[in-house]
């Protein structure tokens, strides 16, 4: 059985006491939740009580009366916001104005409980107050462990690093313990999947070498007039064995561009990946199209493919490291969650920017912008 | 072993699920391995087993924990072991021992992933009281 604290801030003693006696023996039940939900109501006459008793106790639901006879209930609402308290809060009014109401919503009230209310309005609300509360702290829970896992790169390379050797070494265990027989064809998938499980590894390995190099390992010795057709032609050339196997077309056109000063492994990294990502995550059979345009200011790389695309909120979280959008669709595609993220700091390294459009299963065009006057005046490092 | 324990065991690796149905089955346990929280959930649906281990991180981050509460919410009495390798590696805890925690994650036993398919027996073994 958990408790909730519930504050209920009102000038009048008998809504504050009929509050207490109708909550005083209510529960909700969540199918979510495995245990009931019950209330100890805590009371106030004033705002500055209220405040006061916010705290001290830390309520987890507020029930606000606007009218009150010192500060007004949506300044109680406000300092709440200020002080990012985790507090759900319900206005009770007998007559909101449209003003009042549009503020206290603005602030963050989600429920209007209106003045005179009978037990079960108040329960009702009560009730739905509760589930969002409780599902409001959860999905928050998850985000804070969610960012944090992001920020240790360290910790989840390792771990994208052991995954692979588990699975290695189970295979070996099991050849060892000879766990399918004496025969060493019964093994054949177990080695063809730690192959493939080393290949993989191999990638990340690749991808992190990358990755520490546009980091931490920029020389101006190495910047020259680089020809961006041969580039994109050489990454194509890269990715044409996958690409036959999954019978993708490309499409290339570059516009009024000869050469451009530049590191070349950086332009390599940022069409590498946006031109072997346009094959991995396209359809059999489907099409990419590469446009690299040079106008005076900037130039321009579009790289557009026919594949499975992504939704608004997959698309958020495409540019961080190690992420890597999970799904059905995705799910047999083997990647390091790196690619991405390493074409960012280098579009970042020459002041560029890099765009995605897409639309879930019609495919996506990642566009990346780089000025034309910044690429002789590098930033030199991250 | 006279009766015959049917184990619901869902993760996204698809060589970690193969060993461990593949150990479990030689134990004598009759496994349902599937590799998504959407398929453990059609199982769910349609069959009642008698433990199920689920992964923490398939689709979603949190595919382990919803399916935890989809499980419990069906057969409550059915214990559910979550695995994942998060927590050694970033120092997240989900403690289950931790009044908090214990509110919103409803497994009876947290493990470490990675964890050799002759222990997670053992704790199977130990879940189910044979």
């Amino acid at each position: 059985m958990a408790q909730l604290k519930i504050l209920v801030v009102d000038d009048e003693p008998g809504i504050r006491s009929g509050v207490s006696r109708i909550l005083g023996n209510f529960h909700v039940t969540y199918p979510f939740m495995d245990e009931d939900y019950t209330f100890n109501v805590l009371e106030a006459a004033t705002g500055e009580e209220g405040i006061e008793i916010i705290d001290r106790e830390m309520p987890d639901i507020l029930l606000l009366d606007n009218k009150l006879p010192g500060i007004q209930g949506v300044e109680v609402l406000e300092y709440v916001r200020k002080k990012n308290y985790d507090i759900v809060v319900a206005m009770i009014t007998s007559y909101a104005s449209i003003d009042v109401a549009v503020k206290a919503h603005n602030d963050g009230a989600i429920d209007f409980i209106p003045k005179p209310f009978t037990p079960q309005e108040l329960k009702a609300s009560i009730e739905q107050i509760t589930k969002q509360q409780y599902l409001r702290r959860i999905t928050h829970k998850l985000k804070v462990e969610g960012r944090k896992v992001r920020f240790q790169f360290l910790s989840v390379l390792s771990h994208e690093l052991k995954a692979p050797l588990n699975a290695i070494e189970g295979y070996l265990r099991m050849m060892q313990e000879r766990q399918m027989g004496d025969s060493l064809d019964e093994y054949a998938s177990a080695i063809e999947r730690s192959l493939q499980r080393i290949e993989s590894m191999r990638n990340l390995i690749m991808d992190l070498l990358d990755f520490t190099k546009v980091s931490f390992e920029r020389q101006m010795e190495k910047m020259q007039n680089v020809n961006l057709k041969e580039l994109v032609s050489m990454a194509v050339v890269t990715v044409s064995p996958y690409a036959i196997h999954k019978d993708i077309r490309f499409e290339s056109s570059v516009n009024g561009c000869e050469t451009i000063w530049a590191d070349p492994n950086d332009f390599e990294i940022i069409l590498n990946n946006l031109i072997s990502n346009a094959v991995k995550y396209n359809k059999p059979g489907g099409t990419v199209t590469i446009s690299v345009d040079c106008s005076e200011n900037e130039f321009t790389v579009s790289v557009a493919d026919t594949g499975i695309g992504m939704n608004n909120d997959e698309r958020q979280m495409l540019f961080e490291e190690f992420s890597r959008i999970r799904n059905d669709k995705t799910r047999n595609i083997s990647g390091s969650g790196l690619g991405l993220s390493i074409v960012k700091k280098v579009v970042d390294l020459y002041h560029g920017v890099i765009n995605v459009e897409s639309a879930p299963d019609r495919g996506s065009v990642f566009t990346v912008i780089i000025p034309r006057s910044q690429v002789s005046n590098l930033k030199t490092g991250i | 072993m006279s009766k015959i324990y049917t184990v619901l065991l869902a993760d996204d690796d698809p060589d970690y699920l193969f060993q461990v149905a593949f150990y479990l089955r030689k134990a004598g346990f009759e496994v349902m391995a599937v590799e998504s929280q959407a398929e453990a959930e059609q199982v769910i649906a349609k069959v009642k087993p008698d433990i199920a281990v689920f992964d923490l991180m398939m689709e979603s981050d949190d595919s382990g924990f919803i399916l935890c509460y989809k499980i419990k919410r069906k057969y409550p009495e059915v214990p559910v072991i979550l695995a994942t390798a998060v927590s050694r590696e970033t120092g997240i805890t989900f403690g289950l021992s931790g009044g908090q925690d214990r509110e919103w994650i409803r497994a009876d036993l947290y493990l470490e992933k990675g964890v050799r398919p002759e222990q997670l027996e053992q704790e199977i073994r130990k879940l189910l009281k044979i």
